[in-house]
């Protein structure tokens, strides 16, 4: 249980996928202007790097493995994630229309980001059990939400200041990124006994 | 006839290292931008290998434009670049385990640089593969140019050294924010900024030049 929960706190706060393993930076970039869309795209990475960590580690276990296959994990993991999204859609499409309205445009771009393929590959090079997987998952997207959240809570109030002409956009959003990231850096002061 | 080539060669060239520059213009692939740019030599490092998948996967991309159907070239092409992708994996793996340990997991991660699609999809998905070819050629020039440009700030702000060199002043502190996570947004964002900079200031040069005649 113990174990669990650093992981957990671990993946949120220490080793934030955002501002200290650089993962998922386009998305972090791309759709952080408004608190709302950054948590929409935040609770869609949420649901799908849960299940593709689950996914992903049954994959290289029961296929990869014993077929000693390993070296195609990367192509194949991102079928499987590519797949995965595909489905998820269709199946939220059909059966929680409400859900799927509100992550909307999120879900087919989650194929491109890093951080997912990232995630099914930092299980597998990390030896964890599935369900320290699915934790692992689970605690990576939040900590993503947590950052994308904060940036765009930031972003928006640096819209109204006024940088150099030549900072405006996205350097400055770049340093405020560096900013909060110094703030996160304080985390790293905590050593967890894993 | 070849002098034209030559001039549109050139003038490609500069396209895709300084006007289109895929990291410092455009904002493509920026996760592996800030994460492997500790040193000038894993910027370079990293600069080559996505520039050796980009190459391979535009030529393959563009011999098979026309038999990708086009419901599902997006995913052919994932299949293709993360194809490519494996097998520099295994050759770093084998050959450069130096490499290997400093860029780690963003080897893999090539597959999904937004780069490397989005050239598949622009440019490789049109055009013959030897125009194809020059496309990965220099965009991943400039992919490799704005990493150790990246590299060089941070490596020289924060060890004092550039590509292993010592080239700061003996009593020189190195700032060590530089070569930490949070340095790399910092650096990036002041490169950006220079960047657009030396843009406005030619663009009002030309415009005064205009005004002039």
């Amino acid at each position: 249980m113990s174990e669990m929960f650093l992981i957990i706190i671990s993946a949120i706060l220490i080793e934030n996928y955002i501002f200290v393993r650089f993962l998922g930076i386009c998305p972090f970039l791309g759709l952080s202007e408004k608190p709302s869309t950054a948590l929409g795209m935040g609770c869609a990475v949420t649901f799908v790097m849960t299940i593709s960590s689950a996914a992903t580690w049954l994959l290289y276990h029961l296929i990869l493995v014993p077929f000693h296959l390993e070296y195609l994990k990367t192509i194949a993991f991102i079928l499987v994630i590519a797949s995965l999204v595909q489905l998820i859609e269709m199946f939220l499409r059909k059966s929680v229309p409400a859900l799927y309205a509100a992550l909307g445009i999120y879900l087919p771009l989650i194929t491109t980001n890093c951080a997912i393929l990232g995630s099914a590959l930092l299980c597998i090079q990390n030896g964890y059990s599935l369900i320290n997987s699915i934790i692992f998952g689970f605690g990576s997207a939040v900590g993503f939400t947590l950052a994308i959240v904060i940036f765009a809570g930031v972003r928006a109030r640096v819209n109204f200041a006024e940088p150099p002409t030549c900072f405006k956009g996205v350097p400055i959003a770049l340093i405020t990124a560096g900013l909060i990231a110094m703030s996160f850096f304080g985390f790293q002061g905590i050593k967890l006994p894993l | 006839m070849n002098e034209k080539n030559h001039a549109t060669l050139t003038s490609r060239f500069m396209e895709g290292v300084f006007d289109k520059n895929p990291i410092l213009v455009q904002l493509l692939g920026t996760c592996p931008t800030l994460a492997t740019t500790t040193s000038v030599e894993n910027g370079i490092g990293m600069g080559v290998s996505a520039m050796a998948v980009l190459i391979m996967s535009n030529l393959l991309i563009s011999l098979l434009r026309k038999f990708i159907p086009q419901q599902v070239r997006i995913a052919s092409y994932i299949v293709i670049i993360s194809g490519f992708v494996s097998a520099l994996e295994l050759l770093i793996k084998a050959y450069l385990p130096a490499l290997d340990a400093s860029l780690g997991l963003f080897i893999p991660l090539i597959v999904v640089n937004c780069i490397i699609l989005a050239r598949a999809e622009a440019y490789a998905s049109k055009n013959g593969p030897v125009d194809s070819m020059l496309d990965g050629l220099f965009m991943g020039l400039g992919f490799t140019f704005a990493l150790a440009v990246l590299g060089s700030v941070r490596e020289i702000l924060g060890a004092g050294t550039w590509y292993g060199i010592r080239v700061m002043w003996a009593s020189y502190h190195p700032m060590l924010i530089f070569v930490m996570p949070a340095g790399a947004f910092l650096s990036l964002g002041c490169v950006i900024a220079a960047v657009n900079a030396i843009k406005n200031a030619a663009k009002n040069r030309k415009q005064r030049a205009g005004e002039g005649k």
